[in-house]
């Protein structure tokens, strides 16, 4: 049997966002792409979700306050120590 | 101002003495500071190329005064090289790391790979002192190594076992730079050293920096002696010995001199640049101080990181005692005359305000009494001269005042001010306040405004700040103004209410109903402003009589409409609503309270329901003004009987007294009895338990219940006529856990959570037998505070409180810390404009703040929107 940490409760939604989804995002923002939270490529859920660096990752949490709540990574190489 | 400039990058790097010589004006080679007239000896350490302090001299380097000079570095050329302190612990590195010999790494190519990694991957390690194995051979050049011993603060020496002797080499500062010479600059990349900015052989001084007379500036005492910096006198100290030391060396003298001197010379630099190394006797000043040399000027709190960069004193505040008036408004703060008179604002002279201007600075700088005029005490000429008024100049000055002058008025009734306590924990902790001119020595401030403070009157001072110009006052005002921070931006509540004696006051006038005649109504309500007093609620005999709900209905807003639970409600399984015998069932309708007490759940402070209604739906200052009319209201009604708690509040008849002694007998016996059956082996253990473990749970459970059964024999006959209980079961202070131990039983000490075990040899006291399970023996306190504790009572009692004392100490020492490393992480971190947190470049830390966007200061507890207020407010009934 296989694991998908993604199947927890705890983990979060985690999606691959496409070219035009992160034009939008970027200029909704008026962002670089580097102004965007990271994530390490090694994370179990970005492993999951098959992303390399340089993808960025669509979060869809469930929230306290909100409900719902949309945030966006990028995903960068984990830097040696 | 110049425009701000990006920051491309910061170098850290060791001074060469190739650069210390360039920045140098002037080589000092005298100890002498000033000559018999007092001028300053050329080439010695008060050099005028160095810069000025005497006003009135000019600056050899930079031709200017003392004033505009900033000072000029010096240096001077060491006889022999000596150790920078600073740095012994990279010099031992580098030490041990190199070839004796040829200055390599001590390290294969392979071995190297291993620690940082290929070119493609590195790791981002660099070598450490433990990577290198002890006395190998150099693998460059075969060398044997030696131990490299290092012996604080400065003495580094070779150590090697010669025909089983075991022998020492001290190493001198000059060996050592010749060592770390032939260190090459590929091997020092790989030890984290940038060779371009940092050569490793710099950290041996062969040449000193001589710091600018400005920043060691002497002082002339009264007597018209001067009196030297202390880095001045560590300096003529380091200059006498090197001086010392070259005409030793020039005479040839014996090898054992020379090194004593060069050991002197050593001690001399490592005490100017730090005089608290360990190991090292500090350096002192003629009447035993230590002397305060480099180092010691930028460590600690009073350093120059702590305390003159993040440190700052400001002009234009005061200080001094608080004490509480709850005749004053929450926005307002009670200033003694002395402040008021002292404390200015300037006003610019306009043709608009010139008469009014001048009547302030005619008025001078006395003022007899709070109600006198406001004076002035200085005014401001446009080439912003400042003339001190007095009254030998006060006429002829005035008369010189026109547009373009400013007046610095003194402080008056409704002028604008900060005010301030420490620790600044939160926004709260600065507001703005209306000033009111008082007598008396002391700020005075409505005890309402004492949570956000966290303030009380045992001795605690505030600060007040005095906002300068037009800019600083309209912040005051629209953002600090104590009625836009009633509702704390922690939880969305009211965190400024009625606390205390407002709470007991407000329970006693609306608890049950009972009626007052006119001359009360009107002493209540004396200090609020209405037109008319309502219709009575009942007549008798022809005498109009009101309710004591109908009184505090008159402070509330009229279209009021809520339903909740004061704080006296037990929260039965089935509520009897208006019918509570407690009467804890608060209805408001249409501004009228129908029935409930009104208690610190509808007024207090952090939980005020009503406060927090009332801002939701008038506003802020429709709040602050209810807050001060209900304190006004509760202490008056306070005030109608007089509320006090004695010794004998706490006594019990002798009935009661027994039940509880049969209570405690009956649970010592229990206990003993569990003891018995431990004992014969009988215990069925809990799960997951020891039987010692289930014999503790089930003593602490029993002794337990025992306390609170006492507390109910004493609350059964204390009722709402003890002061102590109206404070509990109000919410004003206190609980019924404090009554029960002054009345009851104090109960079990503990510490962390468990019976008291330690102290001698299987027994807490030499009071008791080894191995005693009893109750009393392992910390049982049976009495009350009001019978009195037994010794060995006492002792546990101690032992309790103790803990409690040392969590707190902890408690706060950590959170604090916790809380600075926050604030410093988050502290540039802001709210853009489309919504999203970001920091200063723009990066983002959440799409939207709080996730859901909401300030939590203008929310409901949290919530953006108060459902249930509003449709209570509309269908007038409970939701």
């Amino acid at each position: 049997m296989t694991f998908h940490v993604l199947d927890h409760i705890m983990v979060p939604e985690h999606r691959i966002m496409t070219e035009e989804e992160i034009g939008t995002l970027l200029s909704t923002y008026h962002l670089s792409l580097d102004q965007l939270p990271k994530i390490f490529h090694d994370d179990p859920a970005v492993k999951t979700v098959k992303a390399k660096p340089g993808n960025v990752i669509g979060i869809i949490r469930s929230s306290q306050t909100a409900g719902r709540a949309e945030s966006f990574r990028l995903v960068v190489k984990r830097p040696k120590k | 101002m110049p425009s701000p400039k990006r920051i491309g990058k910061i170098e850290f790097g060791l001074l060469s003495p190739k650069e210390i010589r360039k920045m140098s004006v002037r080589k000092i080679i005298w100890a002498d500071t000033y000559d018999e007239d007092g001028y300053p000896y050329p080439q010695g350490l008060m050099d005028l190329n160095l810069g000025v302090i005497d006003p009135g001299l000019r600056c050899k380097t930079c031709d200017q005064k003392a004033s505009d000079c900033p000072g000029h570095f010096g240096h001077i050329e060491l006889a022999k090289p000596v150790i920078h302190v600073g740095y012994t612990r990279l010099i031992r590195k580098l030490l041990r790391a190199t070839c004796r010999a040829c200055g390599r790494l001590l390290l294969e190519a392979v071995e190297i790979e291993r620690v940082i990694g290929t070119e493609e991957e590195a790791t981002g390690d660099i070598l450490k002192e433990k990577d290198i194995k002890k006395e190998r051979l150099c693998p460059h050049c075969g060398e044997q190594q030696l131990k490299i011993n290092f012996e604080k603060p400065t003495t580094f020496s070779e150590m090697w076992t010669e025909d089983g002797k075991k022998m020492e080499h001290k190493l001198t500062p000059a060996d050592i730079r010749a060592r770390l010479e032939k260190i090459p600059d590929d091997d020092l990349k790989l030890l984290g050293i940038n060779p371009e900015v940092a050569r490793p052989e710099w950290t041996i001084l062969t040449v000193l920096p001589v710091p600018p007379v400005t920043m060691r500036p002497s002082i002339i005492l009264e007597n018209g002696q001067r009196s030297e910096d202390d880095l001045t006198h560590k300096l003529v100290d380091i200059i006498r010995i090197n001086q010392r030391f070259k005409e030793n060396q020039d005479a040839g003298a014996p090898h054992l001199i020379i090194e004593d001197l060069w050991e002197l010379l050593q001690y001399h630099v490592t005490t100017y640049l730090d005089n608290e190394v360990a190991g090292c006797p500090p350096a002192r000043h003629r009447s035993g101080r230590p002397l305060k040399t480099l180092s010691q000027r930028l460590k600690g709190k009073d350093g120059r990181f702590r305390g003159s960069l993040s440190g700052k004193r400001v002009n234009f505040s005061a200080r001094t005692v608080i004490s509480p008036d709850p005749n004053i408004g929450v926005t307002e703060v009670g200033v003694p005359l002395a402040v008021a008179r002292e404390m200015t604002v300037p006003v610019r002279v306009t043709p608009f305000n010139l008469a009014e201007v001048k009547e302030y600075a005619l008025n001078g700088p006395v003022r007899p009494t709070t109600t006198s005029p406001c004076g002035a005490n200085y005014v401001i000429r446009p080439d912003n001269r400042r003339i001190r008024l007095s009254d030998q100049n006060l006429q002829a000055t005035v008369d010189l005042v026109e547009p373009g002058w400013t007046v610095e008025r003194q402080l008056r009734n409704g002028d604008i001010v900060l005010f301030n306590r420490q620790p600044s924990l939160h926004r709260m902790s600065i507001m703005a306040h209306r000033i009111r001119v008082m007598d008396g020595k002391t700020f005075r401030l409505n005890p309402a405004v004492c949570p956000p403070y966290n303030a009380d009157f045992d001795g605690d001072e505030m600060n007040l700040h005095v906002p300068q110009t037009e800019e600083a006052r309209a912040e005051a005002q629209i953002l600090l103004s104590v009625q836009e921070n009633i509702l704390s931006p922690r939880f969305g509540g009211p965190i400024i209410g009625g606390i205390h004696d407002h709470v007991s006051g407000i329970f006693l006038l609306t608890h049950e109903t009972h009626w007052f005649r006119k001359e009360m109504v009107l002493y209540l309500l004396m200090h609020h402003p209405m037109e008319n007093l309502p219709e009575p609620g009942k007549v008798e005999d022809g005498v109009p009589y009101w309710s004591n709900k109908q009184i505090f209905s008159c402070i509330l807003p009229t279209e009021l409409n809520m339903v909740f639970r004061a704080s006296s409600c037990e929260s039965c399984d089935t509520c009897k609503k208006e019918l509570c015998e407690r009467d804890a069932y608060v209805k408001i309708f249409d501004g009228h309270l129908v029935a409930g007490t009104i208690d610190k759940k509808a007024i207090g402070a952090f939980d005020g329901q009503i406060l927090h209604r009332v801002i939701r739906q008038y506003g802020m200052r429709r709040a602050a003004d209810f807050i001060d009319d209900m304190t006004r209201l509760a202490i008056r009604s306070i005030m109608l009987d007089g509320f006090s708690f004695g010794i004998d509040d706490e006594d019990l008849p002798r009935t009661e007294q027994g039940q509880i002694r049969d209570v405690l007998e009956t649970a010592a016996s229990d206990v003993e009895r569990r003891i018995k059956i431990f004992q014969d082996g009988q215990l069925e253990p809990m799960p997951g338990r020891t039987l010692d473990e289930t014999l503790e749970m089930q003593i602490m459970q029993v002794l337990g219940k025992a306390r609170d059964r006492t507390g109910e024999i004493a609350g059964r006959h204390l009722g709402l006529e003890n002061s102590a209980v109206v404070m509990a079961v109000s919410g004003a202070r206190g609980s019924m856990l404090n009554l029960t131990q002054m009345a009851g039983c104090i109960g079990q000490q503990s510490v962390r959570g468990e019976r008291i075990i330690r102290g001698y040899d299987d027994r807490t006291l030499p009071h008791f037998r080894k191995g005693d399970r009893g109750s009393a023996a392992h910390g049982f306190i049976q009495n009350s505070y009001k019978s009195g504790l037994s010794p060995t009572e006492f002792f546990f009692h101690a032992i309790g409180g103790r803990e409690g004392l040392v969590d707190t100490a902890v408690r706060t020492s950590q959170s604090g810390y916790l809380q600075r490393r926050m604030i410093n992480a988050l502290q540039d971190l802001k709210v853009a404009y489309d919504g999203t947190v970001r920091t200063t470049g723009g990066r983002i830390i959440q799409f939207r703040y709080g996730e859901d966007g909401t300030d939590p200061s203008k929310s409901s507890f949290g919530s953006p929107v108060d459902v249930k207020g509003i449709i209570e407010s509309e269908i007038k009934e409970e939701v």
